[in-house]
């Protein structure tokens, strides 16, 4: 990660490719868990993306090596919300040419944890995904989020056991 | 299994076009697509800031590496620009679309927005585009940004001819194509040529008083009786004529 930084620093625009490859699954997966719609959350990844990269040229070398990029992407994610997304109007997209096949293998179970997931209240489904599925430090997803270490503990305890009530009354 | 590893388990693969669409949106990538034109079909490419460059099909791919170096995708434009392409081709003037004039100096960038003023089926010589950037003698600049111009047809570099009123060189494809465009645009090239085999820089009409360059509206307009042609502008000048105030012949 902290490579990373420094490749940016050094040329943004040659590394940047790699944070995408690097972060992108974990960014969007995330984000798709979070929001549960497959469309909106791509548009989040690759706006949040764009906003990254923009803000990044815009900051000094020093500024761009000392930055933890997981909680800083996500801190644009969660600033993002569908009223922000109307840029888009106004950038390319990409076509298509080939038919790419399993471009999109949701994992196994995906639909179930949707639902599941869908039971919990917002700052529990966000704290829960950030921790788990994402795999954050309680932090990080305090500095991603602006709230509390201690508010986010709790969120992730009470989400996850309100998942695990979820759980035993599928049985 | 517990439920922590379940959950960290819920990561798939990258979307297929995310990573494309990331490096349109940054402009790391230009997006490219094809478009009819005059000429045949034409590859435009573009960026969020606008559209970057225009060519010929044929060898596109290696000139633009050669030239821009930057990495392309094959890409629909933005939605809110998508149809002032075409319009802006058939023109031949940018109109609302955002031209992207970065990949050539602010001198450059002063020529081909003074070229963009030139009107459909009318020519101007590489000395009035100077005198409308205020450096009349930079005529040798003048005419190296206009082979410069990365979208032609949008910017219709086809419109500035040589200052002796021959047709001269173009940078899309050769003079072939200039004098094919100047043709479908009603500048009647074989008409200029002749004119210029005669030396006749501008045109003046003996009711009005007034001279025009010889693709001019005004002077076309006129009865061919009342025309008379100049060598010189100074010699227009000496006959009591002004000049026009549409094409501000110099």
């Amino acid at each position: 990660m902290d490579d990373l930084a420094k490749a940016l620093a050094t040329d943004l625009d040659t590394a940047f490719p790699a944070v995408v490859d690097e972060m992108g699954k974990k960014l969007f997966w995330g984000l798709r868990r979070i929001c549960g719609d497959h469309q909106e959350a791509e548009d989040l990844t690759q706006e949040t993306f764009i906003r990254a990269y923009k803000a990044l040229d815009g900051y000094d070398r020093e500024r761009i090596m000392t930055m933890r990029l997981q909680p800083w992407l996500w801190t644009i994610a969660m600033n993002l919300g569908r009223n922000h997304l109307r840029d888009r109007s106004r950038r390319p997209t990409y076509t298509e040419l080939f038919e790419t096949g399993a471009s999109d293998p949701e994992p196994l179970d995906g639909v179930a944890w949707d639902r599941r997931l869908s039971s919990l209240n917002r700052h529990q489904r966000t704290a829960v995904v950030l921790r788990h599925v994402v795999g954050m430090g309680i932090e990080e997803i305090s500095e991603a989020t602006g709230r509390p270490a201690g508010t986010v503990k709790a969120d992730v305890h009470r989400g996850l056991a309100r998942l695990r009530t979820v759980i035993e009354e599928e049985k | 299994m517990s439920i922590e590893s379940q959950l960290s388990s819920l990561i798939g693969d990258l979307p297929a076009g995310l990573s494309e669409g990331v490096a349109l949106g940054t402009g790391l990538a230009e997006g490219y697509d094809y478009y009819e034109s005059a000429i045949g079909p034409v590859v435009v490419t573009f960026n969020p800031s606008g559209v970057s460059s225009l060519d010929i099909i044929d060898g596109f791919e290696e000139r633009f590496a050669e030239r821009y170096g930057k990495h392309l995708i094959r890409a629909e434009a933005p939605p809110a620009w998508r149809r002032h392409i075409p319009e802006a081709i058939e023109r031949g003037a940018p109109g609302r679309l955002p031209v992207d004039l970065r990949s050539v100096t602010e001198f450059q960038q002063d020529v081909l927005r003074a070229t963009a003023t030139i009107p459909k089926g009318e020519v101007r010589p590489y000395g009035w585009v100077a005198t409308q950037v205020r450096r009349p003698k930079a005529v040798r600049a003048v005419g190296s940004a206009v082979a410069r111009n990365p979208v032609p047809l949008i910017i219709p570099c086809h419109r500035v001819v040589r200052t002796d009123g021959h047709i001269g060189n173009y940078s899309l494809g050769g003079p072939h194509l200039k004098q094919e465009l100047l043709e479908h645009e009603g500048a009647l090239p074989e008409h200029l040529e002749e004119l210029a085999s005669r030396h006749v820089r501008v045109q003046g009409n003996a009711s009005t008083g007034i001279y025009c360059h010889p693709t001019c509206g005004h002077i076309r307009r006129s009865k061919t009786s009342n025309v008379i042609d100049f060598k010189r502008i100074t010699e227009a000048e000496e006959a009591g004529f002004r000049a026009c105030k549409d094409c501000r012949p110099s």
